[in-house]
């Protein structure tokens, strides 16, 4: 029998990702559209965006509600056909679910009746790549990495919301997708268990070595996690900016603190201000009344 | 004191001094519902003795607890001549039951599932689950006589539909969230149904067959009671047009017992299903 440890199979899964310089994610001129029932003309949901994710990088969409974030994550997942443009990951169109990509949801969407080990198998299972034996190696592997040892027999009623979103996260990263998207995972947390999460989101990425797309409306978690920050715009959804986070890795927590990562939520907190209040969703506030 | 460091957030809480101990609760507090009922039984049951020992009763039209169960000991071990009718009856119901189970239960997933076969058959489903089942009684006579069939196609018509109403609306309300999470790890439609909707719908299955179980012993008393000459329902009919107070009461022990009796089966197999559920206190 080989001992080998969570880290060697998050290791393994690392090193067979490849290390071509292609781009993991390409979305050219992608457009999107719902009819409401009710209203006179469709509702343009996304509009001309066009944005690529490296392989290896962590990369966050923020925006106001309404300005097409999850949209894109379900467009990019395949849950939602888009009407223009060209969604890619690693040169292949995105046409439906596939099993390059694996979505941890906001809400956790675990089956109930399956306990945790059985919720991890659960992606895998329904990806039919991996055999029995691999299926259960790479369970535990994974339950190991999100801390999670020791509750493998727990059914979800019995978990807190962070130990949910652990398994989540874990039955996405078991299925060693290309890329894993990650729609606003840690907003119903309370705030305490939120910023808890992100830091071991940060230590699992580093073990996984994931290219991860993260959806949320928090700046201060898109700023500590990502390597860029996509800012989306409402009214039409369009991607508005860009912006490289400089911070060094591996991050504490502590860096929220500093000027640097203050002056950086500041310059995109306003530009959310200028997309909500232009989408009616807030008055304009004077500029130095902001926190 | 400020956090700077993911270790110090995780750094073990100091020892602190004697935990308190867990507080106990008394044998009765742990069963107060189950003693306070039973005592309610027992009190109701003894007084209803004392009035019918006292002679306040007129056996003619009412029985009491005493004269009851002698009736029920001749009957089922004495002389036995409950014995055959309530063979006659559990046979009715047993084949019955079964039937409704066995296509109730694929049909309503089936209709809950596909949405075309749902909208044809929905009119009759409709009118027929409105309909108390018991105005058919006549016309089954006329098609299948007086003897086990009629009585078996009127409970499988009685448990038949509170079990496909239920399949049906255990299937229509599996949680999308569930189907959509399964949709985004490429499951087909055999998985979902599978690993979602099957276990999803399994609680209403057990619903749907206590409802059904409910149905069916109404159906098999009326069926006899309006046409045959055997079974527990005509039993009951005889002993009422007869004053036979005794044996009427007798016939609704056995009827009860068994009511309970199979409940408490399919309560078993629900709790074996449902131990994922948080413990209801």
């Amino acid at each position: 029998m080989s001992v080998t440890t969570a880290t060697d199979t998050a290791a393994a899964d690392r090193a067979a990702a490849g290390t071509s310089s292609q781009a993991r994610l390409t979305a050219r001129h992608v457009s999107k559209a719902f009819w409401v029932e009710g209203e006179q003309d469709p509702t343009i949901a996304l509009q001309n965006v066009s944005l690529t994710i490296d392989e290896g990088e962590f990369v966050c969409i923020v925006g106001p509600s309404g300005c097409g974030k999850t949209t894109f994550l379900n467009l990019v997942a395949g849950l939602l056909p888009y009407d223009e443009g060209s969604i890619e990951i690693s040169g292949k169109r995105v046409n439906g679910p596939g099993r390059d990509r694996a979505v941890v949801f906001q809400q956790s969407r675990l089956l109930p009746w399956r306990t945790t080990f059985d919720n991890v198998l659960y992606g895998m299972q329904l990806h039919r790549r991996f055999s029995e034996a691999e299926m259960q190696k790479r369970a535990q592997d994974y339950i190991d990495l999100v801390g999670l040892h020791g509750s493998e027999r727990r059914h979800p009623a019995q978990l807190s919301g962070g130990m949910q979103q652990r398994v989540n996260l874990a039955r996405a990263l078991a299925t060693d997708p290309e890329i894993l998207l990650m729609d606003e995972p840690f907003a119903a947390l309370d705030a305490q268990t939120r910023e808890f999460m992100q830091a071991e989101l940060l230590r699992i990425w580093q073990e996984a070595g994931k290219t991860v797309m993260f959806v949320t409306h928090q700046i201060d978690e898109a700023i500590f996690l990502a390597d860029r920050v996509f800012v989306f715009g409402t009214r039409p959804g369009r991607l508005r900016a860009e912006f490289e986070v400089p911070f060094e890795r591996p991050r504490r927590l502590s860096i929220k603190r500093s000027p640097e990562f203050l002056a950086l939520t500041d310059q995109i907190w306003s530009l959310i201000e200028e997309e909500a209040s232009r989408a009616g969703f807030m008055q304009p506030a004077p500029a130095e009344s902001r926190s | 004191m400020t956090v700077t460091s993911f270790d110090e957030i995780a750094a073990p809480a100091p020892k602190t001094g004697a935990l308190p101990e867990r507080p106990t609760k008394s044998y009765y507090q742990r069963n107060d519902g189950f003693i306070v009922g039973t005592v309610s039984a027992i009190v109701a049951i003894v007084f209803w003795e004392i009035m019918w020992q006292a002679g306040f009763i007129d056996p003619l039209f009412f029985s009491g607890p005493s004269a009851t169960l002698a009736r029920l000991y001749r009957g089922l071990w004495t002389t036995g001549d409950m014995i055959p009718h309530i063979i006659f009856s559990a046979q009715n119901f047993a084949v019955g039951f079964t039937c409704a189970a066995i296509v109730a239960i694929p049909l309503g997933i089936a209709l809950g599932w596909y949405r075309t076969p749902r909208m044809i058959l929905d009119p009759f489903i409709t009118v027929l689950y409105s309909t108390p089942r018991i105005v058919f009684v006549p016309l089954f006579v006329m098609w299948f006589g007086l003897g086990f069939l009629s009585k078996m196609v009127i409970v499988f018509l009685s448990a038949f539909f509170p079990i496909l109403l239920n399949v049906m609306a255990g299937v229509r309300t599996t949680d999308d969230q569930l189907l959509g999470a399964a949709k985004s790890f490429c499951a087909t439609q055999g998985d979902l149904f599978r690993t979602i909707v099957l276990p999803a719908t399994v609680p209403f299955i057990i619903v749907g067959l206590r409802q059904g179980l409910a149905h069916g012993l109404i159906g098999v008393v009326v069926g006899e009671f309006f046409a045959g000459s055997k079974g527990i329902g005509y039993l009951i009919g005889q002993a009422g047009t007869t004053f036979a107070t005794d044996l009427l009461f007798a016939c609704v022990i056995v009827i009860a017992v068994a009511g309970l009796g199979i409940s408490a089966i399919l309560q078993r197999v629900e709790q074996h299903f449902q131990s994922w559920r948080p413990a209801q206190s």
